[in-house]
């Protein structure tokens, strides 16, 4: 029987190593059964942030609770949470239906229970046939298999999961992590999956919390990260093309110029940033027919096609504009040009970004005073 | 280019680079290896060519291979002393060496390689250290030590203060550090404390380092002379090695007795060594290179 689900939650916890700080008073409710993704680049913390849930790091500062209870001071085994390691971290010396039952057996579980478990999640995994192989005659995705049984068979309240489909090819990513998802579904389990790869947490994390040098930047659904970040880093790192960026700087006037875009911002701002992203731009051939792209009937600006990208249901068609900006749009594929061909571009106002000197977010851009076309 | 094929008046080391040298260099090493291969193994030829000779042709000038060999020489040798108590004694002493330094050396290395406590550095720095002090310094200490515990000529006296290997920690630790810390931290996930974590997990998989340190252990043991010479008085409690050095009396030396015990006492290694090769090999490797 599957045991109610657990939240965990963060309350200003630190973690130093030496010098280093690696998280820093971090705060993060996962609420029971919730599939929460925490991204972040490579040495963001957020491997250290879920061994320090899991038991294997101690906090410097603050408090981790599973479930209502305080943890700091609990031992792994005695926290109710199961992990799923990048390399698998399966034991090498056992067979297959000796890792999924080992931490059966250190729990002293009667043999006869741990044969009933093993063989229930096998069948579940599909991994009856090879239960009495090692780790070593395995390919990646069994072993990936057999480490979400050894997670999944002692029932935990919480599963962690530490980047494990990094090490599969393209293919079978996509498919365990769809079997993940699926798994979740099935299992209601609180889960914490940590990744670098931001599409796997946008289409994975019920809600998705972004890390960047020891800090969680901003905790949110899916599409309030991708439509509403926090600031510059999160708009920036999530997303594939990367948002599209232009600097501005005040005038004298006190308005914003970058490039043709000039703007009157709501409160007096030395810089700022205007972001939009690919999906927020069309394009049109310039020429003596500019509107035969409905999309565009109201050019912003002008712009070189550099290169494209034609992936068959969509192109992504480099630019070399507006000003010193190389931005990339996200054309259908019937918007018909070619590289070296002058293109108008139309900006969706209402879905860019502002950010602010510290990067932070303002809210979406004003609509230009003038436009400063063919700049 | 072919040799045959050379024109005239050209040099030899204007062929194509390394030619005439990769043809060489295997035919040469093959040739240092087999010298030094025989520069080690004439010692052992020599104990069992004498071991087959009588007492006067030892040192006659005639050469040194036996005229006849005298293969009673062995059963006379091994009767002359009670070798079959020496040779139990050896067996209980080296195994039960090799029992305490696996305990030992196990626990300790993977306490250097893996628990964090204050100053184990230091510490370890200093169980290094003692691997510079020389055999013969400590046996006066050793000997003082069993003397006061009344453990002169017993087993507990014989093989206690042989129990850690320092040698063997270190070894054990180079070979913890190599293991992926994920697998420990996936154990204590799972539930298993320090302990369950060393001897379920850490430990299986030490097993190749394990195998090489029993190996190195029990040839040390077994071939000891100046310990057990010092820590036994009775025939009874006596060791192989020291029957063997007992034929070396101060008036009398029975060099084909002492050699044919001396062959007899090596042939149980040298089996040993021929099975568990790769061990000597791993070993030297651990303790060479990291």
């Amino acid at each position: 029987m599957t045991p109610a689900p657990r939240g965990v939650t963060l309350r200003g916890v630190e973690k130093r190593f030496g010098a280093v700080t690696a998280v820093a008073a971090a705060d993060l409710e996962v609420r029971p059964g919730e599939l929460m993704a925490l991204v972040g680049p490579s040495g963001c913390g957020k491997s250290t942030l879920l061994r320090l849930i899991a038991g294997l790091e101690e906090p410097d500062g603050g408090e981790v609770l599973i479930g209502e209870r305080p943890v700091n001071d609990v031992a792994p085994g005695d926290r109710d949470v199961a992990m799923v390691f990048q390399s698998y971290a399966l034991y090498p010396h056992m067979t297959v239906a000796g890792n999924l039952g080992f931490g059966l057996r250190v729990r002293g579980t009667n043999r006869a229970e741990i044969e009933e478990r093993v063989d229930r999640t096998a069948r579940v995994l599909g991994l009856q046939d090879l239960l009495s192989r090692r780790p070593g005659q395995l390919s990646g995705g069994q072993q990936q298999r057999v480490a979400l049984g050894r997670a999944m068979v002692r029932d935990p309240g919480v599963f962690l999961f530490d980047e494990p489909l990094s090490n599969l090819d393209a293919g079978l990513r996509l498919r365990t992590r769809d079997e993940i998802a699926a798994l979740h579904r099935r299992l209601g389990t609180t889960m914490i999956f940590v990744t670098h790869d931001q599409t796997e947490a946008l289409s994975l994390g019920q809600r998705v919390a972004v890390m960047d040098q020891g800090r969680i930047l901003q905790v949110g659904t899916p599409d309030a990260i991708y439509r509403q970040p926090a600031n510059l880093f999160v708009a920036t790192f999530v997303g594939s093309p990367p948002i599209n960026r232009l600097r501005l700087s005040r005038e004298a006037d006190g308005s914003l110029t970058g490039g043709p875009f000039r703007f009157a911002p709501e409160r007096p701002l030395d810089a700022a940033t205007l972001a939009v992203r690919p999906e927020d731009l069309a394009i049109a051939p310039q020429g003596p027919q500019p509107d035969i792209t409905p999309a565009v009937r109201q050019p912003d600006s002008t712009a070189t096609v550099l290169r494209i990208e034609a992936l068959g249901s969509e192109q992504r068609v480099h630019l070399d504009g507006p000003a010193d900006a190389a931005w990339v749009v996200r054309a259908s594929p019937s918007v018909r040009v070619s590289p070296g061909d002058p293109v108008h571009i139309s900006v969706a106002w209402e879905r860019t970004h502002l950010f602010g000197p510290d990067g932070s977010r303002m809210g979406p851009a004003p609509r230009p005073i003038h436009l400063l076309r063919d700049t | 280019m072919r040799r045959g094929t050379r024109a005239m008046g050209e040099r030899t080391w204007s062929m194509p680079n390394g030619t005439r040298a990769a043809r060489m260099l295997p035919a040469l090493s093959t040739a240092v290896l087999l010298g030094a291969c025989l520069v080690m193994a004439a010692p052992f030829l020599w104990m069992a060519a004498t071991s087959l000779m009588g007492q006067l042709e030892v040192f006659s000038s005639r050469g040194i291979l036996p005229a006849a060999p005298l293969w009673s020489n062995y059963p006379e040798a091994l009767t002359a002393q009670p070798f079959r108590r020496y040779f139990l004694n050896s067996l209980i002493f080296s195994v039960a060496v090799v029992a305490g330094q696996i305990v030992t050396a196990t626990t300790a290395g993977y306490a250097f390689a893996r628990i964090d406590f204050p100053g184990r550095q230091k510490v370890f720095m200093l169980f290094l250290a003692t691997m510079m002090v020389p055999v013969v310094i400590v046996l006066i200490p050793r000997f003082l030590l069993i003397d006061a515990l009344g453990w002169i000529d017993t087993y507990q006296g014989l093989i206690s203060t042989e129990l850690v290997s320092v040698w063997g920690i270190f070894l054990m630790r180079q070979y913890f550090r190599t293991l992926p810390r994920e697998l420990e931290d996936a154990a204590r996930v799972d539930g298993a404390g320090p302990f369950r974590v060393f001897l379920g997990v850490a430990l299986p998989l030490a097993k190749p380092a394990v195998a090489t340190l029993a190996l190195f252990a029990f040839i040390d043991a077994w071939k000891n002379l100046l310990w057990p010479l010092l820590a036994t008085r009775s025939m009874e409690m006596r060791v192989v090695e020291v029957g063997i050095a007992a034929f070396h009396s101060t008036y009398e030396i029975n060099w084909p007795y002492q050699m044919a015990a001396g062959v007899v006492a090596v042939l149980p290694i040298a089996l040993l060594f021929l099975f568990t090769q790769r061990y000597f090999v791993r070993g030297i490797q651990l303790e060479g290179i990291r």
